[in-house]
């Protein structure tokens, strides 16, 4: 609207500008999917014809990936550690948005920073730092009482722990911008109607958070599921997916299974995404 | 009297959880790590209190010159990622149709829920020398060997401006969306040209976002590790790649521990001399996003 003065010439190029960067923005995706239907061990030109091998595939050296038993197992650690994460973080965001929006907690703004710090700190940082902590901590107990801590050495518990550091921020970011928008009347209402306080918490005040809820626990287990820089350095002998994956990438000279995990989570991410919309969009109708 | 006990119980239940979030995750870790820094070993197992590990740092100009890559680098990139996304957002807030307008934005965040491993796995596809782009351009017959464009600096930056556009373009959207056309309109009402106008009036307007953008892109580019190491291959020399080496290969987790807060001091202190110079603080532009 507001370049109606320009000509056609210069909106034409404006529009072509905006193609190229779709096409840029969607190249890479584009690439890392399609190579899991080529019939070829190497994820690379020319087209060798359609196949479906390199999902279904039973023996070497066209090992699918729902064959291959390391990825398998990559897949289901990170599924336990992105629902641990997801429902952790959940939880805290829930809490993290009464004590913000009801709460007559002193020093709200300097805490409500504090929150929002650990989005900025690095993840590499956040990843070393709370293995220092816990090998610290392991270390201690283990000199002191000859106690073993095994849950704070490297291992699925820190991987947890490390994600939840700042994937909570991004759940209390979200949960916090819905309870601001509640409508104090609804609550008021349930009150003049006898109800108690626990019972207006779970009848309307929850049920009104419940579309964001669903949403941040969606973005929580995305983000945990594809976290790599924090997880780098928490990792135990059971790697999450993306761990898996990258010893194989930086080894180089993969087949093309890594692309049919690629075009797997692509449409798993793409299926979550389409949901949380949907969970979204509740709210306009409401 | 029983009312107020029951607020004050509420709110400690409530506040336990986040303290216990930040004390026990965020805070304690740091000063474990910043402890760590400070431990010099004399002999195996002997230990004493300095601040050898950071001063290893600038006598050895190789740690130094790491850091000064990472940080050009992540200059580069912020910038790119200014001058391309701006362009973008600038069409998604005030050029496209209602309609249109949803769609695109939805598509700008298709990658983001992509995991930045998938993204830089297409990209090494698309670059390296038996690649996507090497094998069009043998077919179109412009070079008539192999083209290997990974494990050099330009895909890096390629790959990080990939990784890093979304967190640009958001913000500068949503503020540009605030923006009412009739300050553009009379900008040119007064004879402005479009130079002048986005110099002027568009630019002024939407600092906040631009400032956010950066602020993001930037953080994120410098403390990334998986794009520099895939895509620049094993020597692209990255800093978070040197603290991987002292910690993980060179089990050295003293040394380790005080790159770590070079790196976040150094960046802390790249964002606030930018909220310094644009006349912006760190609620209005992080918190917003």
């Amino acid at each position: 609207m507001a370049m109606k003065s320009g000509n056609q010439a210069y909106l034409l190029g404006y529009r072509l500008y905006m193609a190229v960067f779709l096409i840029f923005l969607l190249a890479p995706l584009v690439a890392a999917g399609t190579f899991a239907f080529n019939d070829s061990v190497f994820p690379s030109l020319p087209w060798k014809g359609f196949t479906l091998d390199w999902f279904f595939g039973t023996s070497e050296p066209k090992l699918g990936m729902f064959h291959d038993r390391r990825l398998l197992q990559g897949l289901y650690y990170s599924f336990v550690i992105a629902v641990s994460v997801a429902a952790l973080s959940v939880f805290i965001g829930t809490c993290n948005a009464f004590l913000f929006v009801r709460s007559s907690l002193p020093a709200k703004n300097f805490f409500y920073i504090i929150m929002v710090l650990p989005l900025v700190i690095p993840g590499v940082i956040l990843g070393i730092s709370i293995l220092v902590l816990a090998s610290t901590v392991a270390n201690f107990f283990d000199d002191s009482y000859t106690i073993d801590l095994d849950f704070l050495r490297p291992g699925i518990v820190l991987v947890v722990l490390g994600q939840f550091s700042f994937v909570a921020t991004i759940t209390s970011l979200v949960i916090t911008a819905r309870l601001r928008k509640f409508d104090a009347t609804m609550e008021e209402a349930a009150y003049n109607l006898g109800a108690s306080q626990a019972r207006v918490l779970w009848t309307v005040t929850l049920p009104y958070l419940r579309p964001a809820m669903i949403a941040a626990g969606i973005v929580a287990f995305l983000v945990s599921f594809e976290n790599f820089n924090t997880t780098l350095f928490l990792v135990g002998s059971e790697s999450p997916l993306t761990i898996t994956m990258f010893d194989r990438m930086a080894k180089g000279g993969s087949t093309p299974v890594l692309n049919a995990v690629s075009f797997f989570l692509m449409l798993g991410s793409g299926i979550l995404a389409l949901v949380s919309v949907l969970v979204q969009r509740d709210k306009t109708v409401r | 009297m029983k009312n107020r006990d029951a607020k004050r119980l509420t709110l400690i239940l409530l506040f336990a959880p986040f303290a216990l979030w930040i004390v026990l995750l965020i805070l304690l870790p740091h000063i474990g790590m910043g402890v760590l820094s400070l431990r010099e070993k004399v002999a195996p197992r002997v230990y004493e209190f300095g601040f050898d590990n950071y001063l290893d740092f600038f006598r050895e100009p190789i740690y130094w010159h790491i850091l000064s890559r990472t940080a050009g680098i992540s200059i580069v990139v912020t910038f790119l990622a200014l001058i391309i996304g701006f362009p973008v957002s600038y069409y998604i807030a005030k050029i496209a149709g209602p309609r249109s307008k949803g769609a695109l934005f939805m598509f700008c965040l298709i990658p983001l829920w992509v995991s930045d491993l998938i993204r830089a796995f297409g990209w090494i596809l698309l670059l390296r020398e038996t690649g996507a782009i090497s094998g069009i351009l043998q077919w179109t017959g412009l070079v008539s060997q192999p083209v290997e464009f990974l494990y050099n600096d330009a895909a890096v930056i390629v790959g990080l401006v990939y990784t890093v556009m979304l967190f640009m373009i958001v913000p500068l959207t949503s503020t540009l969306e605030g923006m009412d056309d009739a300050m553009v309109e009379a900008g040119y009402n007064l004879g402005g040209n479009g130079f002048t106008v986005l110099r002027r009036i568009i630019i002024p307007y939407a600092m906040p976002g631009i400032v956010s953008g950066c602020i993001i892109v930037f953080m994120m580019t410098a403390g990334s590790y998986l794009t520099p190491v895939l895509l620049g291959g094993k020597y692209s020399s990255w800093f978070t790649q040197t603290i991987y080496d002292q910690f993980i290969t060179r089990y050295n987790w003293e040394s380790g521990a005080a790159f770590g807060f070079l790196l976040l001091i150094f960046t802390s202190l790249v964002v606030w001399i930018g909220l310094k110079l644009s006349g912006q603080s760190l609620s209005t532009t992080v918190a917003r996003s």
